[in-house]
C-alpha cells in the first residue's frame, strides 16, 4: 500500500488544495452542522420552532409599525410578505455573521487539539443557519397562501442561486471577522452595532426605490440585489434584474476570496493565540 | 525502507512581547524612574507607539529525528522543554518556523482524550462526532461501533448525555474511540494522566497491542516514566528545545533523572485565567508554608481561588505524583461534596489534610487541578505544582532493599505490633 507522504513546512498560503481538502473533510463538516443543530435545541420545549417564531414575530411587529402605521411602500405586495422575505435573508445573513466571528473562539478546544482544515468551522456554522432558513421559509408559503398568492416557479428556481450568493457573502464576511477576532476581541463589541446599522442600509423593511435617485448607492450592498430578485421573482411582480444580481454575485465572490485569503494568513497562528 | 517519520532541522520560534505589567507597585515604578529616567521615557514612548520590546524564544531548535515503521518512541523532558510543541507541529496544529517533517502514512493525534466531545450529546452521538474529529470515516465508525462500546464498558448509558457521566465513564468512552482508530502513525500526549489505574493499564495494553501486533508507529509524550518504560523501546530526551539524548528507553530515562534540576519553575501568584483567579496554592505544615515535610506529622494542601462567574461541573483538587510522574492519588473537593460542582461566584479557600506517616521519604509533586468538566481546564499555560521533599518518619528507617521496585509507593502508617510468645 502506497501512502501519500505528508510534508509539514513553515510557509503555507492558500491554494486550490484548500478547497480540495475541505471536500475530503466533508464528513466532519457535516458532523459539525449536525452537532450544532442537535445541541442548539436541546433542553428547549419547542425546539426547532424557535427558528420559525423569531422571524414570524419580527414580521408581525414590523408589519404593524412600518407597514400599517408608518405606511412604508412595499412595491404593490402586501407588506407582511414583503417584509418577511426580507427578514428571512436578513436573519440568515446577520446571525451567520454574528456567530461565525466567534466560532473559532468557541471551538478553541478543538482548534488547539486536533488538525482539520480550519475553514470548515465558519462554513459549518453558516450552513447550520441554512437549516433555520429552510424551516422559516415554510412559513412564508403559508403567509402567501393566506394572502392568496402562489409562489412563481421562477422564484423557486432562483432560490438556490440567491442562497448561494447570501451564503458566500455571509461566509466571506464571517471569515474576515473571525480572522480579526482571534487576535483582537474588539470585534465582539463592534459587531452587534455593525449588524444593527447594516439592517438599515439593506432594503429589508423598505423597498430600494424609497431612496429615489440615490437608490444605486444601495446596490453596493450585495444583499440589495438578492432581496430585490427574491421578492420580484417569487411573487412575479417584476422581472429579474440580472445585471444587479450579477453585480451582487461578483461582490460576494470577492468578499469570499478576500475572506479565505485573510483567514488562511492568520490561520497558522490560531492555535498559538486562541 | 524510508523512515515513516522524518524530521529535518525543525524549529519553532515564539515572540514574547513584554509589556509593562499592570500590577507593578507604584513605588517600584518611581524608583525605576529615579534610577534610569531616560530608559523609562524610551520604554514609555515605545509602548505608546505600539513598539513593545520583542524577545524571541525558540521552543524547538534543530530537531533531527527519524522514526522507523512500527517503532514506539517516548518523548520525555521537563515542563516547557518543547515536547508538546513538537507533537503539536507533527499534528499540524501549529506550523514550524523552519525545517520540515515528513510523515509517510495516515496520522492520528491524541493530544487530549475526548477532543470534540460535547457534554449535551449522548454517548452514541459523541462516538460518531469524536470519530469524525479524529479522522475516522463514518462507515468505519459504524462498523466498529459495537466494539467501541464494548471496550468502553458504558453500554447502559450509551443514550445518556455525557454530561451526566462520571469522569471515569467519560474517559473510558473517549479512549475507546481513540483506541479504535487505525492510523499508521499515532501521536499521543499525556492522555494517560487521566482515568483510574485499571483502565490505564487497559489502555497501555491496547497501545502495546497496536504497536506490536499491527506494526503501528507511536510517538508518546509523557511525564510518566513508568508508562514510557512500559510502552516504548526507544526514547528521546528534549531539553530547552533541543534533543539531548536518543537511545534505548532505560538509558534516556536514567540520563533525564540524573540531569533533572531540582527547583521547579516558580509560578507567580495570583494568576488569572478567564474568570478564575488563583490566589494561593500552598503546602503547609505546622501552620507554615514549606516544601520540606516532616514525615511524622500531618500536612495540608491549601488552595485559595476566586471565581467571578458561576461555574458548572466544576472541580478543584490535586494530583499527588511521585518523582517519576506516576499519579499516586488524586483528590477533588467535589469527590466528597458533589453539590459544589455548581459553584456560585465567590472567593474560597479549600484545604486538604494529608495524614502523617502516609508517604515514604522521597520527592513528590502536588499538582493543582482546576477545571469545569468537559468544558475548560484552567491554568494550562504551565502546570501549577509544588515539589515537596518528605522526610521519613523519625521512627521508621527503611532498610536497604536490593531491588528499587521493591520500595513501594506509600507507607502503612502503623508500626508492627510485636507480641512475645516465649513466656
Amino acid at each position: 500500500m502506497r501512502e501519500r507522504a505528508l510534508v509539514i513546512k513553515p510557509k503555507k498560503t492558500w491554494s486550490l488544495d484548500d478547497f480540495k481538502e475541505i471536500w475530503r473533510y466533508r464528513e466532519l463538516l457535516f458532523f459539525f452542522v449536525w452537532r450544532d443543530i442537535k445541541v442548539r435545541y436541546k433542553q428547549t420545549a419547542i425546539g426547532i420552532l424557535w427558528a420559525v417564531i423569531q422571524p414570524f414575530i419580527t414580521m408581525v411587529v414590523f408589519s404593524v409599525f412600518f407597514g400599517t402605521l408608518a405606511k412604508i411602500p412595499s412595491e404593490g405586495i402586501p407588506y407582511p410578505i414583503f417584509v418577511y422575505t426580507g427578514i428571512l435573508f436578513w436573519q440568515f445573513f446577520s446571525s451567520s455573521l454574528g456567530d461565525s466571528a466567534n466560532t473559532l473562539i468557541t471551538n478553541a478546544s478543538l482548534v488547539t487539539k486536533v488538525y482539520f482544515p480550519r475553514l470548515i468551522i465558519p462554513i459549518a456554522d453558516t450552513a447550520t443557519k441554512l437549516v433555520d432558513l429552510f424551516f422559516a421559509s415554510i412559513v412564508l408559503l403559508f403567509i402567501m397562501i393566506y394572502y392568496h398568492y402562489t409562489p412563481h416557479l421562477m422564484g423557486i428556481l432562483l432560490a438556490p442561486l440567491l442562497l448561494l450568493i447570501s451564503f458566500l457573502g455571509a461566509v466571506g464576511a464571517g471569515l474576515i471577522l473571525s480572522a480579526i477576532n482571534v487576535k483582537y476581541r474588539d470585534v465582539r463589541y463592534a459587531l452587534p452595532f455593525f449588524i444593527q446599522i447594516l439592517l438599515f442600509v439593506t432594503p429589508v423593511i423598505y423597498p430600494p426605490s424609497i431612496a429615489g435617485k440615490y437608490s444605486w448607492i444601495l446596490a453596493i450592498n450585495p444583499m440589495t440585489g438578492v432581496l430585490k430578485a427574491a421578492r420580484g421573482s417569487l411573487l412575479g411582480t417584476e422581472p429579474v434584474n440580472w445585471a444587479l444580481l450579477g453585480l451582487s454575485f461578483v461582490a460576494v465572490s470577492i468578499l469570499f476570496f478576500v475572506g479565505v485569503a485573510l483567514f488562511k494568513r492568520t490561520e497558522r497562528y490560531f492555535a498559538d493565540i486562541v | 525502507m524510508k523512515p515513516i517519520i522524518e524530521i529535518r532541522g525543525l524549529g519553532k520560534r515564539y515572540n514574547i512581547t513584554h509589556r509593562p505589567r499592570g500590577y507593578v507597585a507604584l513605588r517600584d515604578v518611581l524608583t525605576e524612574i529615579g534610577k534610569r529616567p531616560f530608559r523609562f521615557i524610551e520604554k514609555k514612548a515605545k509602548t505608546a507607539l505600539g513598539r513593545t520590546v520583542k524577545e524571541e524564544f525558540w521552543a524547538l531548535k534543530d530537531i533531527n529525528l527519524a522514526i522507523g515503521r512500527g517503532e514506539a518512541v517516548g518523548i520525555i523532558g521537563a515542563n516547557g522543554a518543547g515536547k508538546s510543541t513538537l507533537l503539536k507541529i507533527l499534528s499540524r496544529i501549529t506550523p514550524p518556523t523552519e525545517g520540515e517533517a515528513i510523515l509517510r502514512g495516515r496520522v492520528a493525534s491524541l493530544l487530549e482524550v475526548g477532543t470534540g466531545f460535547h457534554p449535551e450529546l449522548t454517548g452514541r452521538e459523541n462516538i460518531f462526532l469524536n470519530a469524525a474529529v479524529l479522522g475516522m470515516p463514518r462507515k468505519e465508525a459504524l462498523r466498529k461501533f459495537d466494539e467501541i462500546v464494548a471496550f468502553s464498558g458504558v453500554e447502559q448509558f450509551i443514550d445518556t448525555p455525557v454530561k451526566r457521566y462520571s469522569s471515569g465513564m467519560y474517559v473510558r468512552l473517549a479512549f475507546a474511540v481513540a483506541a479504535h482508530i487505525e492510523p499508521d502513525i499515532l501521536l499521543i500526549d499525556e492522555v494517560l494522566a487521566v482515568g483510574d489505574a485499571e483502565f490505564q493499564k487497559k489502555c497501555l495494553g491496547k497501545m502495546d497491542e497496536v504497536t506490536h501486533e499491527h506494526g503501528r508507529t507511536v510517538v508518546f509524550v509523557s511525564h510518566n516514566m513508568d508508562a514510557v518504560r512500559q510502552l516504548c523501546q526507544k526514547a528521546v530526551l528534549i531539553e530547552h528545545g533541543r534533543i539531548a539524548a536518543i537511545g534505548p528507553t532505560e538509558e534516556v530515562i536514567a540520563a533525564y533523572l540524573t540531569k533533572k534540576s531540582s527547583g521547579p519553575l516558580g509560578i507567580k501568584l495570583p494568576v488569572d485565567d478567564g474568570d478564575v483567579t488563583l490566589e494561593r496554592f500552598a503546602v503547609v505544615q505546622d501552620g507554615m508554608e514549606t516544601t520540606r515535610i516532616v514525615g511524622e506529622k500531618p500536612f495540608a494542601v491549601s488552595i485559595t481561588f476566586e471565581n467571578r462567574t458561576a461555574l458548572k461541573s466544576f472541580r478543584v483538587g490535586i494530583f499527588l505524583k511521585n518523582a517519576l510522574g506516576t499519579v499516586l492519588s488524586r483528590s477533588f473537593v467535589q469527590d466528597y461534596d458533589s453539590t459544589l460542582e455548581n459553584l456560585e461566584p465567590g472567593r474560597r479557600t479549600v484545604t486538604l489534610s494529608v495524614p502523617a506517616r502516609l508517604l515514604r521519604g522521597d520527592e513528590y509533586v502536588v499538582e493543582l487541578k482546576l477545571f469545569t468538566f468537559g468544558i475548560r481546564t484552567y491554568f494550562t499555560a504551565s502546570p501549577i505544582e509544588k515539589t515537596i521533599t518528605v522526610a521519613s518518619p523519625v521512627d521508621y528507617n527503611e532498610l536497604r532493599s536490593k531491588n528499587t521496585d521493591w520500595r513501594g509507593y506509600f507507607l502503612i502508617p502503623n508500626a508492627w505490633q510485636i507480641d512475645d510468645n516465649n513466656k
